[in-house]
């Protein structure tokens, strides 16, 4: 298994989406990666049933930045209950590339600090966003 | 002078000495293996895995109370392990090397046991900031316990410790004092000799974390006049699983037991127990013999080499890889730019890359072992403004060839994040 650094990814890294603060976001959850320090913070903004504005700010290796900015893209304007069900295989597709057993904390913080969001907002379950942690 | 005609056997050549360690002929991701993680955890020689593997073949009971033939062996040889280990330190008894799982477990057996005896509210314990968290938090949990307070050594920009700054903490009378001899970050050899007798003037203890040192540099825990003495055996081509603590036998005699069961006991009753002589009163419950076996190997393997010629080895392959280092563009290197002043841990970060973007690439397409991370020194991290480093380490197994790989592939991931 090989992780290579396509372009795409980088450009996700240098040029992250999304990025930034919300000024009155309906939720802000920020997570660290004890291991090697990977930051990432988001604020999602929901009107409605919809996530209509989501900005993350974040600091860490390529892996972990990018794949949260193309996590935001994937939660912008759609609906609570899609934003819900985005996983573990939603970042592994958007990644594109194998990602080692090592680096699978970096890849899916942006997606456990989303599912905290989302608990946090009273959005979703504690029970169903724990699906997402750690597993083996 | 006859010295002339004494037999010194020729240094063998880190070639041959590889041959020794069956993992570093294999490949990782088609590539051969470089394993430039040694600070974290060596390799091990046959001589190791062979003695350990001898010993439960032929040997193995529990030790101490057997009154047979194989555990008489057994526990033979966990003694004798103890006496390579005593001699290979220059302790002078073998009962003042007490056998730990590791450095850490060292560090806490005399924060709990010393630390609860001996440190009160209001009293100062002196540490550095180059500590790993190995060499903090014991101190800390004592701290909390026992409302001592805690004082750091300052670094210089260079990463060398601030001694004037030692000086005048000492001057606040501490009851302890404990350093690293190496940083497992910046790589930076503290004069832990100086600094111990300086502590002893100011009527303190101190305790030296040596689990980068004892592998890498002669270690003389008397001419040190060290009062503790912490080291891991798998940093110093043992296994895992097995540590010591050197300590001078009066300070040891006087320290209540750590953990309290088997083997460390003289006589038990319901309600009450007397201790057993030193080293045991330290070792309770089964000791890890196999691993005690195992680290005898290792000790008469690097006394085989002779650790003159390892420190000779490091400093020369640390020279040369600060050198080429220094060649690859927008890298930057931390602590001492002078092999004399450090052992053989390089860290550096390279442009904006995050260290484990680093790491993948040189494991990925260059079969490069390196660590990245925070290396547990997370209040150093800080200190140097950063959330992680990549770190290369070394040992008697490292070629110059080697640190050509590890350029060639930092220079790839350059190209790679297009810097």
């Amino acid at each position: 298994m090989s992780m290579d650094y396509r372009e795409y990814i980088l450009d996700h890294y240098r040029d992250p989406r999304n990025y930034g603060r919300l000024e009155n976001p309906t939720v802000h959850v920020e997570d660290s990666n004890p291991l090697c320090g990977d930051q990432v913070s988001m604020d999602l903004l929901v009107e409605g049933d919809h996530v209509t504005a989501v900005r993350f700010q974040g600091r860490g290796c390529a892996i972990s930045q990018a794949a949260t900015s193309m996590l935001t893209e994937m939660v912008q304007g759609k609906s609570v209950q899609e934003v819900v069900r985005l996983g573990k295989d939603d970042i592994l597709e958007a990644l594109g590339i194998p990602i080692s057993p090592a680096r699978m904390k970096c890849a899916f913080l942006g997606l456990r600090v989303l599912h905290k969001s989302l608990v946090l907002a009273g959005l979703e379950r504690p029970e169903h966003a724990d699906e997402h942690d750690d597993e083996l | 002078m006859q010295d002339v005609v004494e037999v010194r056997r020729e240094p063998r050549s880190v070639e041959e000495i590889r041959g020794d360690f069956p993992i570093l002929s294999r490949q990782v991701h088609g590539k051969p293996l470089v394993y430039l993680d040694s600070a974290a955890s060596s390799q091990k020689p046959l001589a190791v895995i062979e003695a350990m593997n001898a010993y439960y073949r032929s040997s193995h009971a529990n030790v101490h109370r057997g009154v047979y033939e194989i555990s008489e062996e057994a526990t033979e040889a966990l003694e004798r392990a103890r006496t390579k280990v005593a001699r290979f330190i220059n302790a002078r008894q073998s009962k003042q090397v007490i056998f730990t799982r590791n450095t850490t477990e060292s560090i806490n057996l005399v924060a709990y046991s010393w630390g609860w005896a001996n440190v009160k509210a209001g009293d100062l314990i002196v540490l550095t900031t180059m500590e790993h968290h190995s060499n903090l938090v014991p101190w800390q949990l004592l701290a909390q316990r026992s409302g001592a307070r805690l004082e750091f050594v300052p670094l210089t920009p260079e990463g060398l410790l601030q001694l004037d700054v030692y000086a005048r903490l000492l001057e606040q009378g501490p009851k302890l004092v404990a350093f690293t001899q190496m940083s497992n970050v910046l790589g930076t050899i503290n004069p832990v000799k100086e600094m111990i007798a300086q502590a002893h003037a100011a009527g303190a203890v101190a305790l030296v974390d040596a689990a980068q040192s004892a592998p890498h540099l002669p270690l003389d825990v008397q001419e040190l006049d060290a009062d503790f003495v912490c080291f891991s055996g798998h940093k110093m081509l043992g296994p895992t699983g097995i540590g010591v603590l050197y300590g001078k036998r009066e300070l040891l005699e006087a320290m209540p037991p750590f953990l309290g069961g088997g083997d460390m006991i003289r006589s038990v009753s319901l309600r009450s127990s007397t201790w057993n002589d030193l080293p045991w009163k330290f070792e309770a419950g089964t000791p890890a013999i196999a691993e005690a076996v195992g680290l005898g190997a290792a000790v008469d393997y690097l006394s085989a080499l002779g650790m003159d010629w390892v420190r000779q080895h490091e400093r020369s392959i640390t020279a040369y890889a600060l050198e080429r280092l220094q060649t690859v563009p927008q890298l930057q290197i931390y602590g001492p730019l002078t092999e004399e002043l450090r052992g053989g841990v390089v860290s550096f970060s390279l442009a904006d890359i995050h260290p484990h973007d680093l790491a993948s690439i040189l494991d990925q397409e260059f079969g490069v072992a390196i660590r990245a991370g925070h290396h547990c020194a997370q209040p150093l991290m800080e200190h140097l403004g950063l959330v992680a480093t990549a770190r290369a380490s070394f040992y008697v197994y490292t070629l110059p060839e080697e640190i050509d790989v590890l350029v060639q592939g930092l220079r790839r991931a350059l190209e790679i994040f297009q810097v």
